[in-house]
């Protein structure tokens, strides 16, 4: 071999060495062209990868759905009574969205004056008004769907379920804001009669 | 017995090595800036349209982080609220205020405020929050005292050896469920026993957790 071949071949592999470890560097596995919840994207019109739903867009089971259940309506108004059955988990459930969701403004008690409301929000109506004592549980479940007064729609951020369990906990609220001793059951009575010595 | 390497090969010979030497120093420094700059911004700040302050909104006003970030127990990802949920307070609240005209011009005008992404993992990665949340694993585990930041930034590092710390010994960070929310929490001193007790609970599969598919799919 000539020094001159040598030294050439040498360089071209030293090139190719080069290219192919520098091909390397890219960040194309990094950022993959695949559209990211809530990213931009220059395939839809608007720039965005989540699209809303084209409008009037109903989920395939909720054909088979009383719609009564997505309103809260009933034949006479508003509906007066949960469209599931309500056990303790569907209240423990409750108090849990009612405590994300709505104490900031209602309150933690219904009484309307959460930390919003501190801030300068316009106070809501407390939950133990006469008026609302009467409201029967569909028509909290229409004021979180459709939203009332000055309070937004929840429905983008509760789901249909949630927003029945946060409906049925308030009802619960108000009946422990207004309870006498009669409306404990006895034996739950009993029990608070012998362990009320011990928590004192 | 004739030269196998012409004279000029000595030259050749001690430019390559210098040469090598510098391209692999190079290398490494290339390597090592992108590799601590763009994706590892540990506590820098991440400038955004708005100054919105989580210290302000979820710790003074002690707000749950679902409020706004409603996908998080139920999707992959945990979303940034949409322009609605700022103004269901901010339709009252501080209207007006210079540092929600980006909020008001978006509402108005009905196109999204483009946030800056905080956390961006490869996309060769697969990550599910509500996996992560439904299993216990809190919040500030990995996002830190979200409640006391003013601006946003990146915790931890979210290399692959940080996530493997955990997916190697999940009961070191585990919490009870109802405390995954709770910014305030401090794991308990008996945490290993809870901890193992909560894998067992919330069925943590720590035999696949470690394993390259479980996030490489």
């Amino acid at each position: 071999m000539t020094p001159r071949r040598f030294k050439a071949r040498t360089l071209a592999f030293a090139a190719l060495a080069l290219t192919l470890v520098l091909s390397g560097c890219g960040r194309n596995m990094y950022d993959q062209p695949r559209a990211e919840a809530l990213e931009s994207s220059r395939f839809f019109a608007d720039g965005a990868a989540s699209q809303a739903l084209p409008e009037g867009v109903i989920s395939r089971e909720r054909g088979s759905i009383d719609p009564s259940y997505f309103s809260g309506m009933g034949d006479a108004g508003f509906a007066t009574e949960l469209p599931f059955e309500l056990t303790e988990e569907v209240l423990v459930r409750g108090q849990e969205r009612y405590n994300i969701y709505c104490s900031m403004c209602h309150n933690y008690d219904g009484s309307g004056g959460g930390v919003v409301v501190q801030k300068g929000f316009v106070p809501p109506a407390s939950f133990h008004e006469q008026r609302l004592l009467d409201s029967g549980v569909g028509y909290f479940y229409n004021a979180i769907t459709n939203g009332f007064g000055r309070m937004y729609s929840y429905a983008s951020r509760i789901p249909v379920e949630d927003r029945w369990a946060i409906a049925a906990y308030v009802k619960a609220m108000q009946l422990s804001q207004n309870a006498t001793v009669d409306d404990i059951p006895e034996e739950v009575l009993e029990n608070l009669r012998s362990t009320a010595g011990e928590v004192r | 017995m004739p030269q196998a390497f012409p004279p000029n090969s000595n030259a050749f010979a001690k430019w390559l090595l210098i040469g090598g030497g510098v391209f692999f120093v190079l290398l490494i420094t290339v390597m090592a800036f992108f590799a601590r700059t763009s994706n590892n911004a540990v506590g820098v700040p991440v400038s955004q349209p708005v100054t919105f302050q989580h210290n302000l909104h979820a710790g003074q006003l002690g707000l749950d982080c679902r409020y706004c970030h409603t996908s998080v127990e139920v999707e992959a990802s945990a979303n940034i609220p949409p322009t609605e949920t700022c103004m269901t307070c901010h339709s009252q609240i501080r209207v007006g205020d210079p540092a929600l005209a980006a909020v008001q011009a978006s509402w108005d005008n009905g196109t999204p405020i483009e946030w800056n992404r905080v956390h961006d993992l490869a996309d060769y990665v697969y990550f599910n929050h509500s996996a992560h949340v439904n299993s216990g694993v809190g919040c500030s585990t990995c996002h830190g005292a979200v409640d006391e930041m003013g601006g946003m930034w990146k915790n931890e590092s979210l290399t692959m050896g940080w996530c493997l710390e955990c997916h190697r010994a999940p009961e070191e960070y585990l919490r009870p469920r109802s405390e995954v929310f709770n910014q305030d929490y401090v794991a308990p001193a008996n945490q290993t026993e809870l901890g193992l007790a909560l894998v067992e609970a919330y069925h943590v599969n720590t035999e696949k957790l470690p394993q390259c598919s479980t996030c490489h799919r």
